[in-house]
């Protein structure tokens, strides 16, 4: 197709694209934004709503490590603090890291990158924008009527009996699963049937594979969390009696039902985590990713393994001794798709040509602390420590490091090398950095000190404690100021960068993927013309010198 | 990756071999303009709805998995209940759901062959079935409605109708103890699933619309097909529904 | 207060027997996840030093090696396989109680942890049991879901309402071991704290006859704290109005009819078998709601008929 286009095409002005057109010059207005059906315009909205719930719930966050910065009332009383660490929850799982990667990354790379003029259903994927809308507009509702106080969990019989607006947030969540879903249909159905001409299987980008998992997940986990919470809602509305002892329920059910979902969630939000990685570390050590097809096989592994290890999150909650030991051995079986990643990830490094550019940074971070979160997820997989870490702050910890150390650097290390790609601009390499350094440096301190906390036994979810844990929840305080900084400082250099960033050349970052051989920004159709595919996206060795100029 | 024009590309090269042949035909209109062949664009739809209907599997599932955990806790509880409710309702509920099916897959049949009127027929048909399958789930929850079988809280308060008063004399059904957890998943099973027969009739009406207006022919008739899909899951759903509730002995 | 084993910056007292054992596992998967993490980031660190981009010097095309990425996939599933083992034999070791443990009933409720001796002895917030003597929890909760967390003995079990649950261990140091609640439950969940003070035999043993009135306590006072205590007030008042049950305010020596059978006059006896049968005998008119039965020893009674008798 491409240049071969008839005049039936409602876009057939594209033939002979003006070379200073681009997708954010070719229409405007407001109107032309919010009814546009470009995967790329779709793909920043999703973008701005996002970092907007990140900036919500990373206040959230600063409330909650404030107010423990001493024992008892620092600044908020028990029931608001409680409100605080359940919106910081709600927000950042629900609101802002399962959409962050797939619907706005994602959504402005996937098709660029499968040489693609668009998403399979462009109509789709507006509405799946504004269905997320709809649904924040609950979970925005839910917050100026009382909030939640039930922790993002949701757990019955307290959820079913606080007297907080868990209604609106649940009906909330429920829709912004649909978001979710059919973000995960379009996809799916978009790597499938919209590839470029010679992008095959074995040439398809590490990142399009890991959106490829992920949609799976999101397919067949999220409706699954969708019924729960629509259960919990009749519960609620009509004491149905399923999670309720008191009416002959049972509310481990609730936790099953819950972690069905919620496992598989926590691989939606680490998966594309994954492939941003692998798209950093190629171009910035201008290597293949080594083992490509171990590494695509093992995010589809840790897609299916995500479904079978829900059950050690109810360790402690009484389930019997064998379920307990199935749960544990399937648990175990996460390291291995795991650890074939961070290995090839290092030997990808081995014989590069790396360069230190602020998204390689955030990928190096990402190796050390995925590898920590991970390595600290086998101590909770071993039944008979976990028995004494389970709902303590180790967990806390492990996760952050996992979803913080992992899946929020690897977002925004993917934000700062597709950033010239998205605005065509250039950002402040230099406060960029700076910022990595804050980040990583904060993050560090807030979470490593909270390990230390867990095993020596603080629970989590305490608005008090004992006073040998004050110094860490100091520690981790301090900590929790330092990636605010660090954060703003990167918010700060996107601004800057908006405001009076250098144009960015074709291919500032040199790189052989399909992505940056096409007009920096790309043109409505994404492509001048219909791509042929004849290498992979990391084949250096292939890729000519005029693809891997800065500039045409 | 070289950016070379496509048409010098044989169509096998393409990612599932949907062809590529762009000189040999003009791009119809139906064709939307990031797909490049009418077999493209109705391939991708049909897998994205196959993914939506295993997502609809899911969220049922999560149903079905409550049903079997609590009839397995409560057996006897769920053969009395069961006993409670219309056979003879859920029955012809089935075989009209079942035929509406039929006349949704020959509606289908009839939009390939381009039989325009005939596509018509049939889809109204299935709108009238599932109108009447709507119509007996309001006698039967009607019913049940003033028998006070409602879910959780309000099981045992009796309602003379949807809004009418409750009678006074009438007797309270002597019934298991859990009784309310049965006719709580009987009220959001069948609640959901009537959701989405509902839902379904929107979409087979802006079908025939869509039809009625001639968006179809032989080669477009893509959203029939996919409307068809989803009514046979619903029909499906239904079919699993209807002797788990109804049928225990 | 959590003491931290002075050997090991990471981990509270070992207080049970267990708990040291749970220890070495934690310290090994520690010591292995040093190892690696460091294996890993100095490789990392060495491979991007070593290989920084340099003018002219291009990156090798090293795609893969499959004997080497087998290797890598394969030998970590044994490695994981043998920690599974060891985790889950000695969670298999801590599960099964002795068969002399003592049984001590463990009730959370929003937001506090009552403990139920085997004599029928309650407490709240505080609970004393015999060191090197195995002792088995059954945990149960009155509302929401809660947490029976004892770090010094690296071990928790949900309480879930409707169901019941139970951990054991034998305490090996006399001391105090911290309580907490590990499963969110609400406005004060961090403040569902509990201490267990772990006593020689003796001294448990003395603890449970002597009963919980405190030196020099009167007799009606003490019984005034155990109607707070047990919550009596919920159905008897002391004012004379009317509640679920017949108020205490004048019932020493009141005759009272009794449902289907001969009146009675309020006596020693008579209010020593309401509280330990309370069906035998109903007031009538109160027939409504069930008192249940209450596990008062002797003492306590008597501290209850003493202070029956004040409230004229």
């Amino acid at each position: 197709m491409g240049a071969a286009t008839t005049a039936h095409a409602p876009s057939a002005s594209h033939d002979t694209p003006d070379p200073n057109e681009n997708y954010l010059t070719v229409t405007k207005g407001v109107w032309s934004w919010l009814a546009t059906l470009d995967h790329k315009r779709i793909g920043i909205m999703y973008l701005v709503l996002v970092l907007a719930a990140f900036l919500t719930g990373g206040i959230f966050a600063l409330i909650v490590r404030l107010e423990l910065f001493t024992r008892g009332q620092t600044i908020i009383d028990a029931e608001m603090y409680n409100r605080m660490f359940t919106l910081h929850g709600v927000v950042m799982v629900f609101l802002f890291i399962i959409p962050s990667i797939p619907a706005a990354l994602g959504n402005f790379i996937l098709p660029i990158q499968l040489g693609a003029k668009d998403v399979a259903f462009p109509r789709l994927n507006l509405m799946s924008l504004y269905i997320y809308a709809f649904g924040a507009c609950f979970a925005l509702y839910s917050m100026v009527s009382g909030a939640v106080d039930t922790g993002w969990t949701f757990y019955t019989p307290y959820s079913t009996t606080t007297h907080s607006a868990v209604i609106p947030m649940i009906l909330g969540a429920f829709i912004m699963g649909f978001s979710s879903i059919l973000t995960g249909v379009n996809f799916l159905a978009t790597v499938h049937k919209m590839r470029a001409p010679g992008l095959t299987w074995t040439r398809l980008p590490l990142f399009i594979w890991a959106l490829y998992a992920t949609s799976i997940i999101q397919i067949l986990a999220t409706p699954v969390l969708a019924i729960t919470l629509l259960l919990l809602t009749a519960e609620r509305t009509l004491g149905i009696g399923i999670f309720d002892p008191k009416l002959g329920g049972d509310p481990v059910l609730f936790q099953h039902f819950f972690w069905f979902y919620s496992h598989p969630a926590v691989y939606i939000m680490i998966v594309p985590g994954m492939g941003i990685v692998n798209e950093l570390l190629s171009t910035f050590s201008h290597r293949a990713i080594y083992g490509y097809m171990f590494v695509a096989m093992s995010s589809l592994a840790l897609a299916i393994l995500g479904f079978l290890v829900w059950g050690h999150h109810l360790f402690v909650s009484g389930e019997s001794e064998y379920s307990m030991m199935v749960f544990s051995a399937l648990t175990f079986l996460v390291a291995i798709p795991s650890g074939v990643k961070v290995f090839s990830w290092i030997a990808t490094l081995y014989k590069g040509s790396i360069s230190l550019k602020s998204p390689m940074l955030y990928a190096l971070a990402f190796i050390f602390q995925f590898t920590i979160g991970g390595l600290t997820g086998v101590f909770l997989g071993m039944l008979a420590i976990d028995v004494h870490l389970h709902d303590t702050y180790f967990v806390v910890a492990h996760f952050h490091y996992v979803m913080v150390g992992g899946t929020v650097f690897a977002f925004v290390g993917g934000l700062h090398y597709w950033w010239p790609k998205i605005t065509g601009k250039l950002y402040n390499e230099t406060l960029a950095k700076v910022a990595f350094f804050l980040v990583f440096i904060g993050f560090n301190i807030t979470f490593g000190t909270q390990f230390i906390m867990g095993s020596r036994g603080m629970p989590r979810r305490y608005y008090d404690y004992l006073p040998e844990f004050e110094i860490f929840h100091q520690i981790s305080t301090v900590g929790s100021w330092i990636i605010g900084l660090g954060f703003l400082t990167a918010l700060a250099c996107f601004i800057q960068s908006l405001m009076s960033g250098a144009k960015s050349p074709r291919n500032p970052w040199n790189s052989a993927a399909l992505e940056w051989q096409t007009p920096t920004p790309p043109p409505l159709a994404n492509f001048v013309k219909v791509p042929v595919i004849t290498r992979g996206p990391y084949d250096y060795h292939l890729a000519t010198e005029q693809e891997l100029s800065s500039d045409d | 990756m070289s950016t070379e024009a496509a048409t010098e590309v044989a169509s096998s090269e393409h990612g599932d071999g949907a062809g590529h042949d762009d000189h040999a035909h003009a791009h119809p209109k139906f064709l939307a303009h990031h797909f490049d062949t009418p077999l493209q664009q109705f391939e991708t739809a049909k897998l994205g709805m196959w993914a939506f209907l295993a997502q609809e599997l899911l969220f049922f599932s999560g149903l079905f998995v409550a049903y079997g955990i609590y009839r397995s806790w409560y057996p006897e509880t769920f053969a009395v209940c069961s006993h409670l409710l219309s056979r003879p309702m859920g029955g012809g509920n089935t075989i009209v759901l079942l035929f509406s099916s039929w006349t949704a897959a020959m509606a289908v049949r009839a939009a390939q062959l381009g039989q325009k009127k005939n596509t018509s027929r049939f889809l109204l048909v299935t709108i009238f079935c599932a109108f009447i399958f709507l119509f007996i789930k309001y006698l039967e929850w009607g019913h049940k409605f003033h028998e006070g079988l409602l879910p959780g809280h309000y099981f045992g308060h009796q309602y003379g109708g949807f809004f009418g008063a409750i009678p006074a004399d009438a007797e309270v059904p002597d019934l298991p103890a859990k009784a309310h957890i049965f006719f709580g998943i009987y009220f959001i099973m069948t609640g959901v699933h009537a959701l989405h027969v509902i839902v379904g009739i929107g979409v087979l009406i802006w079908i025939w619309r869509r039809n009625e207006r001639g968006d179809f022919s032989k080669e477009y008739f893509t959203a029939v097909d996919l409307a068809a899909l989803y009514w046979h899951l619903v029909d499906l759903i239904w079919i699993y529904l209807f002797p788990l509730l109804y049928l225990i002995d | 207060m959590i003491n931290i084993r002075p050997d090991n910056f990471q981990l509270p007292d070992a207080l049970s027997t267990d708990a040291a054992r749970v220890d070495d596992l934690y310290m090994g998967v520690y010591y292995f996840s040093v190892v690696f993490t460091v294996a890993i980031t100095v490789t990392m660190l060495y491979f991007v030093w070593k290989y920084r981009r340099r003018p002219g010097i291009k990156a090798e095309p090293v795609t893969h090696n499959t004997t080497l990425e087998v290797t890598w996939t394969v030998l970590p599933i044994f490695f994981v396989m043998v920690l599974f083992h060891l985790g889950f034999k000695e969670y298999a070791h801590e599960a099964v109680a002795a068969e002399n443990a003592i049984e001590i009933g463990v009730r959370g409720q929003q937001w506090s942890w009552t403990f139920t001796y085997p004599n029928g002895k309650q407490d709240a917030s505080e609970l004393t049991i015999p060191v090197n003597q195995p002792v088995k929890f059954i945990i149960s909760s009155q509302d929401v879901i809660h947490s029976f967390y004892v770090p010094g003995a690296r071990l928790k079990k949900d309480a879930v309402p409707g169901m019941y649950s139970s951990i054991s261990f034998t305490p090996n140091t006399i001391g105090d071991m911290q309580i907490f609640c590990a499963e969110y439950c609400g406005k004060d969940h961090s403040g569902m704290l509990a201490k267990i003070h772990v006593v020689a035999q003796k001294d448990y043993d003395a603890f449970l006859k002597k009963g919980d009135r405190l030196d020099g306590e009167p007799l009606d006072a003490y019984g005034a704290r155990l109607y707070k205590k047990n919550a009596c007030y919920t159905c008897h008042t002391i004012d004379g109005s009317k509640g679920n049950g017949p108020t205490w305010k004048g019932i020493w020596g009141r005759h009272e009819d009794i449902q289907g059978g001969e009146g009675i006059t309020v006596d020693e006896n008579y209010v020593h078998e309401s509280i330990l049968k309370p069906q035998a005998k109903i007031v009538a008119g109160f027939t409504n709601v069930q008192m249940p039965p209450f596990t008062l020893n002797d003492d306590q009674i008597s501290a209850i008929i003493a202070y029956m008798k004040t409230l004229k």
